[in-house]
């Protein structure tokens, strides 16, 4: 480990120190602005872990987001919590294991539209099963969190999330990933397994997925399928790491704060005209940063030096 | 040692004169905002967009829109010392998401610090919010929430107040029309059911199969369906070949009012005809081509009912479309009973939930309201269509309410 | 039997009418427009206020709202897509910026509808008059959207088979780069097709609106049904819409009748992700 990562480590650990003390200091409203961007910077990590490198563009976040919370709704009366979040990520990683191993075949947009009808397909099968099996379609959530207690847990998964993105990153594993993002067959002939790591790098994701799912649902008591697998979980995620860009470490994170800011402050001044400034916002995110925010940073630098 | 002591005690001096300082000045500040206080502050987060919109933009946010405008006109919401005070509303968009709404009633709570906060649309988001208004001590009149365990709920929160009743109430009404049409023998023993697998349909239609097996009905077509669905051929033949004379839907509106086209289309009539939310809006004739005569529905209002009809010209006059003849009146009666409980014991908000739960009310209800551990439960549970208008129905050869009037006649 | 093939036929010409034009602005233009069911929904907004306030039958709104549809898809690919297309280096790239500008876009329609007509149910009746269909009750309204989306697929058959500006279209579907070296105006030819994908959901829109209660941010649910059959279908393929569609409507008729009612989306996910994994290309796609 070189000087300049230790120093890096040294300055995110005191930010995670004084991000874990805020709590205490600010109003509830404010902690709960923490942990829904938490939240969303989670999400759009581990969306990026897999969809950054093999560029694929997943819209089942929300389907093990869902499953995650379905998971902590179903369990938490009969098992103590912190068992209830390892079969949520034992659930996530299953699940992930047999969409990986069927689906990474295909490219391009059949996979976006694969895993929309995913998240769709999970969705209606939970409904089916609770209106025809369990004959319980509400589920209640009385577990003692507030707030702040369910913020600690996610800024927990935002680091560990951070960490696994950074040793992979780093890792051999990494650079056959760049080789991968690169040219997909060159690195197959170069000797890289690529099914292999795109496997595992979308079961690393997933699980991750499901477990913000999990610890972010004791915030809503009532547990449904339209409130937990609520598209919009998805389309916000990929924009997030899109925005900020999805091959970097901290991409996904440059992305999420200043956008969930932002809708934050967009409901609080426009609650009736948030969808037309949210849209044309996107618009523009399209048209002045395709590359989202960082590659846009670098090349204002480069412009600046030649 | 002893140094030690009397440092700690100067200390403690210190700290305790601070405290004082502090409180007083908290105090001060306290007691100038009461003095200057030159409105009230009411909020709300409410799903403006997404699939919650539709719901609540018939039930919910016209009553609350009525309310404010008819008291602001008045000279505002009158205090227990005879001043008046005029509203000013702080509302939120929830784009029906569950963390949105939760948030947004945190920001109510300890950003806008507002005096009051009304609640949201719908059971789920009732819930969702019910632990948060209990935290911050708000009253919380829950209003569009139709659930079975609001016993339970007022005591895990005891500021918390259910105006809706729960499905085995709507059923148990329901079941007791049915068996005196039985006995009369205008109906068969057999029932058609259907419903949609979303909270309100399920939370019914699980209801409903006890209560009507226990009365001795068959109940021979029971299914539920996606809320996406909107096409019914298909299950209206099913449920047509069950040869019930009673068919049941506990639906959404999109789904009410395609049964109903669909059902003109399929000439499928039985002698009861029982549906979901919306028909009960004031559109329905419309959509249904006039032929309304005999639905049933949820909610109903008593037509020969002063007040109401009072607050039905209100209605249409201020938002300029009619109220439902179901949630709206509920609703609206909930903000009479906060608007007369504020003008009795103020702005504090533990007298406001002790005065509501053990008050009694005039609104358009009725001029003697209360609730009953705090629930209220004058509730009108069935009603029908009769000449135009969505009246609660009760069953034949029982006093009170209109009586029911089956079978339905044909579609026109 | 026969009646449930009959109304699967009628439910499924809806899904087929709706999803024509997506299939034929993806195909050809290349753009995946998630906007797509909104400007549906704005199509049925704009029959509804005809209808009600003018008091103008939706059949003589077809002949606003259609070439409405055309100029109003034309301006925005002139805007909008435009430039993106000129920037894009490759077709995967242009693939991601569409989905991301019409996911914007999705949004700016929406919210326009919201605040014009609010979040609330509009519906009102018309054309809902029994038509017996081989023994079976159908609603006229719903056997209209049968007949129109077989009208209007056979016709776009005929326009892009038959003739030279069919070719042209399908010159530009296959091979966007080399097109321009026979003298074809790629940029005219992928905006005529953003264009008629636009007029097709303004028909989709106003036949809709005839039976189906519609709310202002009901969009998403008709980008995803008619995507769903683009997909299985074949991008870009007429016919293959129309045969997706179709089978859309009988899987889910046959599903409520001796399966479950409520087990009929999830089918139908089901089934397309199934032929997803054997056909990556769809029904009528090429390999």
């Amino acid at each position: 480990m070189n000087m300049k990562t230790l120093h890096g480590f040294a300055l995110a650990g005191v930010a995670v120190v004084l991000l874990a003390c805020a709590p205490l200091l600010i109003s509830d409203y404010w902690t709960g602005v923490l942990l829904g961007m938490t939240g969303y910077v989670t999400l759009a990590t581990a969306w990026a872990l897999f969809s950054g490198p093999t560029r694929y563009i997943s819209l089942a976040t929300v389907a093990f987001f869902g499953v995650g919370a379905y998971t902590v709704a179903v369990l938490n009366e009969v098992m103590p919590y912190p068992l209830v979040l390892l079969c949520a990520a034992g659930i996530g990683m299953i699940m992930a294991l047999m969409v990986g191993l069927s689906t990474l075949r295909l490219a391009g947009v059949y996979f976006v539209i694969f895993t929309f009808g995913l998240a769709e397909l999970v969705r209606q099968t939970v409904s089916w099963w609770e209106v025809n099996v369990t004959y319980t379609m509400g589920r209640y959530i009385f577990l003692p969190f507030e707030g702040r207690h369910i913020y600690w847990q996610l800024l927990a998964l935002a680091v560990v999330t951070f960490l696994i993105s950074w040793a992979i990153g780093r890792s051999r594993f990494g650079l056959a990933l760049k080789a991968l993002g690169d040219d997909e067959t060159v690195a197959a002939h170069a000797g890289v397994d690529v099914t292999r790591i795109k496997l595992l790098l979308f079961v690393i994701s997933s699980t991750i997925i499901t477990l913000v799912g999990a610890i972010q649902a004791p915030r809503w008591t009532y547990i449904e399928p339209s409130i937990v697998f609520n598209p919009t979980v998805s389309f916000m995620t990929l924009i997030m790491a899109l925005l900020g860009g999805a091959m970097r470490l901290w991409g996904p994170l440059v992305g999420a704060v200043p956008l969930f800011l932002l809708f934050e402050w967009l409901s609080v001044s426009f609650p009736d005209h948030f969808s037309i400034i949210l849209g044309l916002l996107f618009i523009l995110i399209v048209f002045v940063m395709p590359n989202g925010v960082l590659a846009k940073i670098d090349d204002l630098r480069k412009g600046g030096r030649t | 040692m002893k140094n030690l002591f009397s440092e700690g005690g100067r200390m403690t001096r210190r700290l305790t004169t601070c405290a004082i300082a502090a409180l007083s000045i908290t105090a001060a500040t306290h007691g100038v905002a009461a003095q200057e206080r030159d409105k009230v502050t009411v909020g709300y987060a409410i799903s403006k967009s997404g699939p919650n919109a539709g719901g609540a933009d018939m039930t919910v946010t016209p009553n609350y829109e009525l309310w404010v405008k008819e008291v602001n006109a008045a000279g505002g919401l009158k205090m227990p010392d005879g001043s008046q005070l005029p509203i000013e509303v702080i509302a939120y968009d929830d784009r029906s998401s569950a963390e949105e709404v939760v948030r947004a009633v945190e920001r109510l709570a300890s950003q806008d610090k507002v005096d009051i906060i009304l609640p949201p649309w719908g059971t789920g988001f009732n819930l969702a919010v019910a632990p948060l208004m209990a935290k911050f001590g708000y009253p919380h009149l829950a209003g569009a929430a139709v659930t079975d365990k609001a016993s339970d709920f007022v005591k895990r929160w005891d500021t918390s107040f259910w105006f809706m009743g729960g499905s085995e109430d709507y059923v148990s009404a329901f079941t007791e029309i049915l068996v005196a049409e039985r006995e009369a023998g205008r109906i068969n023993d057999k029932i058609a059911m259907i419903s949609v697998a979303d909270g309100f349909g399920i939370d019914l239609v699980k209801a409903a199969r006890p209560s009507f097996e226990a009365a001795g009905f068959d109940v021979a077509y029971d299914k539920s369906f996606p809320p996406e669905t909107s096409d019914f051929a298909t299950i209206l033949n099913e449920a047509g070949n069950a040869e019930a004379d009673t068919f049941v839907a506990f639906t959404y509106p999109p789904h009410t009012f395609a049964l109903t086209k669909q059902a003109k289309i399929a000439s499928y009539s039985p002698p009861v005809f029982y549906l979901g939310v919306g028909a009960a809006f004031p559109v329905y004739p419309k959509i249904a081509d006039g032929s309304v005569e005999g639905i049933m529905s949820l909610g109903g209002v008593d037509p020969n009912n002063e007040l109401n009809n009072a607050y039905r010209a209100k209605h249409e006059e201020l938002v300029g479309r009619g109220a439902d003849y179901w949630g709206s009146v509920l609703i609206y009666a909930s903000l009479q009973m906060l608007e007369q409980t504020i003008e009795r014991v103020g702005l504090d908000k533990a007298e406001i939930a002790k005065e509501l739960s053990s008050g009694t009310f005039s609104t358009v209800l009725g001029s003697e309201t209360q609730l009953e551990d705090n629930q209220l439960r004058a509730i009108n549970w069935v009603g029908q269509w009769q000449d135009g208008k969505f009246v609660a129905v009760s069953s034949e050869g029982s006093d009170g309410t209109i009586q029911v009037k089956l079978p339905k006649p044909d579609w026109e | 039997m026969l009646e449930h093939v009959v109304n699967g036929l009628v439910l499924g010409g809806t899904y087929a009418l709706v999803a024509m034009g997506l299939t034929i602005q993806y195909g050809i233009a290349r753009i995946m427009n998630l906007g797509f069911g909104d400007m549906i929904i704005a199509a049925c907004f704009a029959t509804y206020v005809l209808f009600t306030t003018f008091a103008i039958n939706p059949l003589v709104a077809l002949l606003i709202l259609v070439p409405a549809g055309y100029v109003v898809s034309d301006l925005i690919y002139r805007i909008l897509m435009k430039p993106l297309v000129a920037r894009a280096p490759d077709e995967g790239a242009l693939e991601v910026d569409s989905i991301l500008v019409t996911f914007g876009l999705l949004f700016v329609i929406q919210g326009v509808l919201l605040a014009l007509f609010g979040g609330g149910y509009a519906s009102y009746s018309f054309l809902n008059t029994p038509v017996n269909v081989l023994g079976t009750v159908v609603a006229g309204n719903r056997l209209l959207a049968l007949v129109l989306s077989l009208a209007i697929g056979g016709a776009m058959v005929v326009i892009l088979f038959r003739t030279r500006w069919g070719m042209v279209l399908r010159a530009v579907a296959l091979a966007p780069k080399s097109a321009p070296l026979f003298g074809i105006d790629t940029d005219r030819a992928a905006r005529t097709a953003f264009a008629i994908g636009g007029a097709m959901a303004a028909t989709g829109g106003v036949v809709l609106s005839m039976f189906q209660t519609f709310t202002a941010t009901a969009g998403v649910v008709f980008t995803m049904k008619a995507l769903i059959v683009v997909i299985l279908g074949g991008k870009g393929s007429v016919p293959g819409a129309i045969v997706a569609g179709l089978l859309l409507g009988l899987v889910e008729t046959f599903v409520a009748a001796y399966v479950d009612p409520g087990l009929t989306l999830a089918a139908v996910y089901a089934v397309f992700l199934v032929l997803l994994l054997v056909r990556p290309n769809g029904l009528f796609g090429k390999a």
